[in-house]
């Protein structure tokens, strides 16, 4: 059955058919992280290209050695914010994209919306690794991947997503997974901090972060930059650890069984404390190792890749 | 001027000046109307058959932006008078964000020059309310006034310094002249890109809030009615900036408004249905249904005068880019008509009648000029419209270098079929003459 989507730039736009056949994939794919020779010639001849505005290691890295494992070639080019401006236009870039012969091309960038217009341009799939403030489908795909395998299921479950979901993609993927595979999302944040329309889509907004916390399944806490404090949306990092940081105490409000998870890069002390970061419940890790098996599967689906 | 003699003959005139709507005939002497009535007599003059269209003053646009002079590869005076002529335009407002702005007398006079030798149709400039259009000090403008500037504005911008505004809106009395004013509380539309609403919020695009319109004509508005100065509010898009509108007018303020085509049809969810595209990227930005429906209402009352372009034609290199780096701004002028009468009349919106009105009598009131209505005597500006022909949008058509158009693609009705300026034929048939 192949993914009725030609290229994946947002879980808004994705049924939970196409979620479900690429965490199933997933599955099958992510045992061969764990051979003694991690490789099979799936993607042999492919060329997927790494495209990256903004540096990402964990990302950029996760996507390669899912490409590798597959054995396409990857490409990756990577520019900063400031000489994309100056220089080379995105409309430009693609051509040589075209001219290189790229199957796939994977971007990241720092502006909303990016990698619609990139799609409008380019014949091959384009997978979103991450587009401003907008969306991170595969870290949306990647937490699905994680609750899933540890839970058995979605639907019915309550996943409370706190800190900063006004700026983050990892939350708008989370939120429409979830919402999608039949989950019930909470968000909880500063005021300041929180967009406008999430109850619209059926979120609930919460006061306080131990409301929802309260008997919840999972936590998803998100990065807060330190530049929003410069931003004026909250008065110190000091303040913001203290009534929207997820620390013991409050992560005791969930069920027994809560799975702690964080995208990473984690800020210690900040948004979560490193006690239950490295505690029995977080499967941070886990995360970043899913990742790699959904992106996996991504590449499979989106080029069309044979069976061994 | 030429004394040639052309009747208009067997159209459905419609000229909410003078409250007609009936099969008429409209004579033409020279530049000015000789007669409107039924079944006038050719005696001589040239026969222009109508039957079956709509004979109305021509258009009046109280906001575009030419980009003439400094950045004529996105339109020059000419080419933005020819999207007129096409659209049925045959008086614009130019504002001042040129390179160099129009900040004193002899850029004035250049654009007039400049209309003089290659516009279609009447070109009419505005000053800019600040040297630079910096929001520090008053430009010269009874120096401009003089010069042929009728109206006022640091339109692209706010005028952020209270101060300045108020100075700007006392000194202008002394002419007799208005300041329009672009709404804009620059704290609080930081950044936006789009309006500040559950579709920003989901698409993750930095939001413009309606209040940042608001507060600045409140602001605005107090300022109007302390000093007397008259104040024209331009590209009106929130509900909030219609109920203080409505309120100080109320209470006598001399103050008009206008509303652009595009937030009159679109909303913010155009943004999310193209996909980011840029050409949804305006400002102010295209709102939410509520302030769309409010904005109809407004302009079918009469609370809101007239409807203006806000045309802002950009390279295609300006918009062939990420959304946030895509400059803001549309075309409009070919497009205005057959987008309102397709989208607002057809509809059940809006009459047609009232359609002209503030495409015509409504920016005519605003200016105080002997504009936009078929009286014998007053300037022979007319276009014919015709209701039933029915074209898709095609931006590599239009007369503007412009082809940031948002209804690209869309069907509609109601084009222009001939326009006169000043007595002379200068469209016709889908050509400029
Ligand atoms: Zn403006």
């Amino acid at each position: 059955m192949p993914l009725k989507s030609h290229d994946v730039l947002a879980l808004e736009e994705m049924d939970a058919e196409d979620i479900r056949l690429i965490l199933d994939t997933a599955d099958s794919l992510k045992e061969i992280m764990f051979r003694a020779i991690k490789k099979v010639p799936t993607l042999r001849g492919k060329t997927v290209v790494t495209l990256f505005y903004e540096p990402s290691t964990r990302t950029r890295t996760s996507f390669e050695l899912a490409a590798k494992y597959m054995s396409a070639d990857t490409v990756s080019i990577s520019t900063t914010t400031s000489s994309i401006q100056k220089g080379e236009t995105l409309r430009d870039t693609v051509r040589t994209l075209e001219a290189m012969g790229a199957d796939l091309v994977v971007m990241r960038h720092p502006v909303s919306g990016s990698c619609h217009y990139l799609a409008r341009c380019l014949d091959a799939p384009v997978i979103n690794a991450g587009d401003g403030m907008h969306e991170h489908p595969t870290q949306g795909l990647l937490d699905l991947f994680t609750i899933r395998e540890r839970k058995g299921r979605l639907e019915g479950l309550t996943v409370a997503i706190v800190g900063d979901i006004l700026h983050s993609r990892v939350a708008r993927s989370d939120i429409w997974g979830l919402l999608k595979m039949g989950a019930r999302v909470r968000v909880a944040g500063p005021p300041t901090l929180l967009p406008p329309g999430l109850e619209d889509v059926g979120v609930r907004v919460c006061r306080t972060v131990e409301e929802a916390l309260q008997d919840a399944d999972v936590v998803q806490v998100l990065r807060i930059q330190r530049e929003r404090q410069r931003g004026g949306y909250f008065p110190s990092v000091r303040e913001y650890a203290k009534f929207f940081g997820v620390n013991a105490a409050r992560l005791g409000l969930a069920k027994p069984d809560v799975l702690l998870m964080h995208p990473g890069p984690m800020n210690r002390g900040v948004e979560i404390t490193s006690d239950i970061a490295d505690g029995p419940r977080a499967v941070i890790r886990e995360q970043v190792t899913n990742g790699v098996a959904v992106r996996m599967a991504l590449l499979y689906l989106l080029l069309g890749g044979r069976e061994e | 001027m030429s004394e040639a003699r052309l009747l208009i003959r067997g159209g459905r005139v419609v000229d909410p000046s003078q409250e007609l709507d009936a099969e008429m005939d409209v004579l033409i002497n020279g530049d000015r109307i000789e007669a409107v009535g039924p079944n006038l007599e050719a005696k001589g003059a040239e026969v222009l058959e109508v039957k079956g269209l709509v004979v109305a003053p021509g258009f009046i646009d109280l906001h575009a932006h030419l980009r003439d002079p400094g950045q004529e590869w996105k339109e020059d005076i000419g080419s933005g008078s020819r999207a007129a002529a096409a659209g049925g335009y045959t008086t614009i407002l130019c504002m001042p964000n040129t390179s160099p702005p129009l900040d004193e007398a002899a850029r004035i006079a250049y654009v007039l020059r400049r209309a003089q030798d290659a516009a279609m149709v009447r070109v009419l400039p505005v000053g800019a309310i600040s040297r630079g259009l910096e929001g520090q000090h008053l430009a010269e403008m009874g120096d401009m006034h003089c010069a042929g500037a009728v109206a006022f504005s640091d339109d692209g911008k706010p005028v952020a310094d209270a101060g300045l505004m108020r100075r700007a809106l006392e000194y202008a009395t002394a002419w007799d002249t208005f300041i329009i004013a672009h709404a804009e509380e620059p704290a609080l539309a930081a950044h936006g890109v789009m309006h500040e609403g559950a579709v920003s919020g989901r698409l993750g695009l930095r939001g413009i809030p309606a209040a940042a319109e608001a507060v600045m004509v409140a602001r605005d508005l107090m300022l109007a009615e302390m000093t007397g100065g008259r104040l024209h509010l331009a590209h009106l898009s929130t509900r909030e900036s219609v109920r203080w509108l409505e309120q100080y007018r109320s209470r006598g303020v001399a103050v008009t408004a206008e509303v652009t085509p595009h937030h009159l049809v679109l909303t913010d969810e155009e943004v999310a249905r193209t996909g980011f595209d840029t050409n949804t990227k305006v400002n102010p930005p295209l709102r939410s249904p509520e302030h769309r429906e409010c904005l109809r209402r407004a302009l079918a009352e009469g609370i809101i005068d007239a409807v203006a372009t806000d045309h802002a034609p950009h390279h295609p290199d300006d918009k062939d880019v990420e959304y946030d780096w895509a400059a803001f701004g549309v075309i409009g002028m070919e497009t205005a008509f057959p987008v309102l009468y397709t989208h607002l009349v057809q509809a059940g919106i809006l009459s047609l009648a009232r359609l002209v009105e503030a495409l015509t009598w409504g920016p005519a009131r605003v200016l105080r000029r002997h504009l936009g209505s078929l009286r014998p005597g007053w300037p022979a500006d007319v276009v014919v419209v015709d209701l039933k022909q029915e074209r898709t949008v095609d931006p590599d058509a239009f007369y503007s270098k412009g082809r940031n158009c948002p209804f690209a693609g869309w069907e509609l009705r109601g084009w222009p079929r001939y326009t006169i300026s000043a007595g002379r034929l200068v469209f016709a048939d889908g050509q400029i003459l």
